[in-house]
């Protein structure tokens, strides 16, 4: 099949129905809006139906409604939006219905701005709505694999009966590239299988519900969902390893479209003679733990960078255990940082190790001298052993207007760049 | 050639984001890896906008690119806030029609092209983006000049009787360009 030239919003919104779903209800928002523009115009060709909904909350309840009836649903919003559907995620989940929804995170908190960020991975991974749920998070890292990962989301959303969210940022919404559906035409309708409200006619009736006023069915009813989060996280851990081949002392962790910007610096670094790995997880929820771990376990010293104040990082604690200290870089507001400023924040982490990071000409090389000649006399033990507390009382720069739990976890990371 | 950037800006409306879209469309179908980033922030028509095109024989890393090797500006502010972030050795092409001042670099190949003036003699004023494509490629050949024309014609398919006037910008830019290059590549 031959590749074509689009842009993240529209791939996904034909991924979709490439993958058989030709049911969306939504509301349009920077940076997404093109998903729903383009399946205004596809879906009644397919014979699919679109519905603009009077809100975000309202269409979380239309997909409630669709997938309980059997339909093969889906929803796009950004930021904002993701927090007003909260809370028929968490009832599409408790009701346990298959939905695939899709996040093109914007720059936050509150209305933020309409530029790339990832700062909605605690929300993801965490805390989309209330209870005791978990989401399926899949985050791309290029056109192509939104695409790919779309379709299997549909696949997931059924297989587990859980909702499935694929994660983007605005880049990779607003962007670009070439690509090849791996299917063609409009797959086939879902199986609505031994759950969805089909008329009960000649049939004992089914109930899709999410409410357990009985504290023991209640308890019974987490305990299932409980089983299927842990079969999730046995069976659907995906990532990728980018530069691991060789031995490295640093490793950069970074998921979505700032992964492809950490590859970059790690280039031109490697062309400059200095080899870096990069871990990226493909699916934030579950995360790889144990793949994360081995990679880990081959370096020195780890370097996270996000385009948040630092959430995955919880993540990249939880894997390496302890055993590293982690440096982190992150910007918000719709900063995206830059290859370069990747490739300096590494030279950093490199001569926080007392290596000898490739040198830049100009000032940079100068100062990341200056910082490695510091650190040299350190052995290796001492400095990936080094408490936060020795640093000399040197506070980040903003620390004063960080909470008191803020600041202990900034410690805990190591140290914490500004911009 | 392993890979190159090309960052264009201009006013929105000046058709920037088409001579990107042209320019990945064509070296997508010479079988290169393509990413067509754009900016996308809150202006109008009239705002400034921008978008880089990423061209590799490997897929692209970043996308979005602090210092692409060439620069194709139409209006002033882009000149000055992008101007510096050229790579040295590498091309920056000016709408002298509309940019009045010159480009502050001594180390990258600067072509001035008054494309508006050249657009209209093409047959319209609006068709200058292309005139700035056609000299960008006129110079460095990073896609052949028949698979652009190709695309030219894909893209006003539906508007065919625009066709001729951008077909002709595009060519007497890429006249203008190759003849920077010294007429040979």
């Amino acid at each position: 099949m031959a590749k074509v030239l689009m842009k993240g919003n529209e791939a996904i919104g034909e991924a979709a129905i490439r993958a058989g779903c030709i049911h969306f209800f939504g509301y349009p928002i920077t940076p997404q809006s093109e998903v729903p523009e383009y399946l205004a115009r596809r879906l009644p060709e397919v014979g699919g139906q679109y519905v603009q909904a009077e809100s975000e909350v309202a269409a979380s309840n239309m997909i409630y409604g669709a997938a309980g009836v059997g339909m093969r649903v889906l929803t796009t919003s950004s930021s904002p939006g993701i927090s007003l559907m909260a809370e028929g995620i968490s009832y599409i989940a408790a009701s346990e219905l298959p939905v695939v929804l899709v996040n093109i995170m914007r720059a936050g908190p509150g209305l933020g701005g309409i530029l790339p960020a990832q700062g909605d991975y605690f929300q993801a991974t965490r805390g989309t709505g209330h209870g005791d749920f978990q989401l399926l998070v899949l985050a791309p890292a290029s056109v192509q694999e939104a695409v790919n990962l779309v379709i299997l989301a549909f696949e997931l959303a059924e297989k587990y009966l859980n909702p499935v969210m694929v994660i983007g940022d605005g880049m990779i919404g607003q962007m670009m590239e070439p690509v090849e559906f791996p299917v063609e035409g409009v797959g086939p309708p879902l199986d609505p299988g031994d759950w969805a409200l089909t008329g009960c006619e000649g049939r004992e009736r089914r109930i899709v519900n999410s409410l357990f006023l009985d504290p023991e069915a209640c308890n019974r009813h987490n305990l299932k969902l409980k089983a299927k989060y842990e079969r999730m996280a046995e069976n659907e851990q995906r990532w990728e390893l980018y530069n691991c081949d060789e031995p490295y002392d640093l490793l950069v962790t970074a998921f979505g479209m700032m992964s492809r910007i950490c590859k970059t610096a790690i280039d031109d670094l490697k062309a400059e003679g200095t080899n870096v790995g990069l871990f990226r997880p493909i699916s934030l929820n579950p995360f790889p733990y144990e793949p994360c771990r081995r990679v880990i376990d081959r370096a020195q010293r780890i370097l996270d960078v996000e385009m948040s104040m630092g959430q995955m990082i919880y993540d990249i604690q939880l894997a390496a255990q302890g055993r590293l200290e982690i440096d982190f870089h992150g910007t918000a507001g719709g900063v995206v940082p830059s290859p370069d400023e990747v490739a300096d924040k590494i030279r950093e982490s490199l001569a926080r190790i007392g290596r000898s990071p490739a040198r830049k000409p100009g000032k940079r090389s100068a100062k990341a001298a200056a910082a490695q000649k510091s650190k040299s006399k350190r052995s290796k033990k001492t400095a990936t052993a080094q408490k936060p507390g020795k640093r000399g009382g040197k506070k980040p720069q903003n620390a004063g207007k960080r909470s008191a739990a803020r600041q202990s976890s900034a410690r805990r990371h190591g140290r914490r760049s500004g911009r | 050639m392993a890979g190159t950037e090309v960052l264009m800006a201009g006013f929105g409306g000046q058709g920037m984001l088409l001579s990107g879209k042209l320019l990945a469309y064509a070296a997508m179908n010479e079988g290169m890896e393509v990413s067509w980033l754009p900016s996308y922030g809150p202006e109008m028509r009239g705002g400034t906008a921008n978008v880089t095109v990423c061209i590799s024989d490997k897929p692209v890393g970043s996308p979005y690119i602090s210092r692409p090797m060439a620069l194709l500006v139409m209006n002033q502010p882009s000149l000055e806030k992008f101007g510096p972030r050229v790579k040295p050795g590498g091309l920056i092409v000016v709408n002298s029609s509309l940019v009045p001042i010159e480009a502050d670099r001594d180390d990258c190949t600067v072509i001035y092209i008054a494309a508006n003036d050249l657009a209209k003699e093409a047959g319209t004023a609006r068709a200058a983006n292309l005139v700035m494509l056609g000299a960008y490629l006129g110079w460095s050949g990073v896609v052949d000049k028949k698979t652009a024309v190709k695309m030219i014609e894909k893209e006003f398919a539906k508007k065919a009787k625009f066709i001729p006037a951008n077909k002709a910008a595009f060519e007497i830019g890429f006249a203008e360009g190759f003849k920077a290059k010294g007429g040979k590549r």
